[in-house]
C-alpha cells in the first residue's frame, strides 16, 4: 500500500484504543440504537483473531453466552465503539485462537499472564514501535 | 480560480464519516501551475491551461522550455485546459491548489484512462452469459449466433463482438467530495475511478449538479461530509 494512504489513515483512527492481542478479554461499550433511542451494550468476550493493518484492521471477539458461542467482528474504528477497556491479558501461543470454538468448560480457559509478565510485555511493545518510528524517520 | 484540477492516482481506502464507512479513492491532485491563459478577445472563450507533474528539462523541447522559463515555472508533465470560476482570472505562473478548487461535499467528475485488458472476449467485454459449462456442452464462452440468414443476410453494424476492451478514456460523473487535505494536495473522492495506481486524472466540478437528480445528490453530500 501506498505510504500516503498509510499516513491518511491516520487521521481516521481513534488514538484511544488501548493495546490488546489475541488471548486478552476485552469488554466493549457498544452504541445501540433502538427506534430513536440509543443506548450502550456491553460484549465482553475473547479475541480471537486480530487481521489487517491501518484502518482495515478487524479484531473478533468471542463469547460464550447460555451455552451457546458468538462471535463479532469489529472494525479496528468502528464507530459503534465507545470504548474498549482490556479486563484480562491471557498467555496463548497462537495468533489465531480457532482451537478455541471447539473447547468447552475449564479446557477452554486462558492462563492469565502474572505481573511481571504485563509489565515485559508492555516494555517489548514499546520498544518494537519506538524502532518501527525511527525506521520510518 | 479554475473549475478543475489535475491529480494522480493513488489507489483505495475506507474512512468512517458520521458513523459510516465509506469507500474512496485517494487522488494527489496538484499543486499545478497556470500555464497559459485564454482569452475571449483574443481566443473566443475564456479558459486556463493547467500544468501538473515534473519533467526533467533535458526531456522538454525547447519551444515549451522557452514557455516555461518566461512565466518563471519548472517544466511540467501534462497540460490540460479548464474553464474559470465566473468573474475570477489567473495569470500565467500562478499556483493553483486543491483545496481553492473543491471544498468537501462537492460533486466532481473524474476523466482517467481505463486499465488496457487487451483483445478481448464478449463474456467480458459485453457482459454476455456465455453458454453452460456442462451437461453436454462443448461450447462455453464464445459469441454464439450473430445473425440471421438471407434476411438481412450481414452482420448488423455495431454488433457486440470480441475486440480490444480498455485504454480508453472515460468519466465518471458526480462523485462525492469526502475529504480535502491541504497539507498533503490530497483529495479523497467517494468510490472508484478509471485507471490504474500511478494514472493521471482530471477532476472537474460535475455537470450534474445542475441537474434535478444532481441537486438532490449535493444536498445529501452536502450535508454528510460539510
Amino acid at each position: 500500500m501506498h505510504q500516503l494512504i498509510r499516513e491518511i489513515e491516520q487521521k481516521y483512527i481513534p488514538q484511544d484504543i488501548p493495546e490488546f492481542r489475541p488471548g486478552d478479554t476485552v469488554r466493549l461499550h457498544l452504541k445501540v440504537k433502538e427506534g430513536e433511542k440509543e443506548r450502550t451494550q456491553i460484549f465482553e468476550g475473547l479475541v480471537i483473531r486480530v487481521k489487517g493493518s491501518g484502518l482495515g484492521k478487524t479484531f473478533t471477539v468471542r463469547k460464550v453466552s447460555y451455552g451457546v458461542g458468538m462471535e463479532r467482528i469489529f472494525p479496528i474504528a468502528c464507530p459503534s465503539i465507545q470504548k474498549i477497556e482490556v479486563v484480562k491479558r491471557g498467555v496463548v501461543r497462537r495468533a489465531k485462537l480457532y482451537y478455541v470454538r471447539n473447547l468447552k468448560g475449564k479446557a477452554a480457559k486462558i492462563r492469565e499472564l502474572k505481573e511481571w509478565e504485563i509489565k515485559k510485555r508492555a516494555a517489548e511493545s514499546k520498544a518494537a514501535t519506538e524502532n518501527k518510528n525511527n525506521g520510518q524517520s | 480560480m479554475p473549475k478543475g484540477i489535475i491529480g494522480k492516482k493513488i489507489g483505495m481506502t475506507r474512512v468512517f464519516v458520521n458513523g459510516k464507512a465509506v469507500p474512496v479513492t485517494v487522488i494527489q491532485a496538484g499543486p499545478c501551475y497556470v500555464v497559459g491563459v485564454r482569452t475571449e478577445e483574443k481566443d473566443g472563450y475564456e479558459a486556463v491551461q493547467l500544468g501538473f507533474g515534473e519533467k526533467k528539462e533535458k526531456n522538454t523541447p525547447k519551444p515549451m522550455l522557452s514557455i516555461f522559463k518566461k512565466i518563471g515555472i519548472k517544466p511540467v508533465k501534462i497540460i490540460r485546459e479548464f474553464k474559470l470560476k465566473e468573474g475570477e482570472t489567473l495569470e500565467p505562473g500562478q499556483e493553483v491548489k486543491v483545496e481553492q478548487v473543491f471544498e468537501k461535499g462537492d460533486l466532481v467528475d473524474v476523466t482517467g484512462k481505463s486499465k488496457g485488458r487487451g483483445f478481448t472476449s464478449v463474456m467480458k467485454r459485453w457482459d454476455f452469459a456465455g453458454f453452460p459449462k456442462s451437461h453436454g456442452h462443448r461450447y462455453h464462452r464464445a459469441v454464439g449466433s450473430i445473425g440471421c440468414r438471407t434476411e438481412p443476410g450481414r452482420v448488423w453494424k455495431t454488433k457486440r463482438m470480441a475486440g480490444h476492451y480498455g485504454n480508453e478514456t472515460i468519466t465518471v460523473l458526480g462523485l462525492e467530495v469526502v475529504d480535502i487535505i491541504p497539507e498533503k494536495n490530497v483529495i479523497l473522492v467517494k468510490g472508484s475511478v478509471p485507471g490504474s495506481v500511478n494514472s493521471v486524472l482530471t477532476l472537474r466540478s460535475s455537470v450534474i449538479a445542475d441537474r434535478r437528480k444532481g441537486k438532490l445528490k449535493l444536498q445529501k453530500s452536502k450535508a454528510m461530509y460539510v
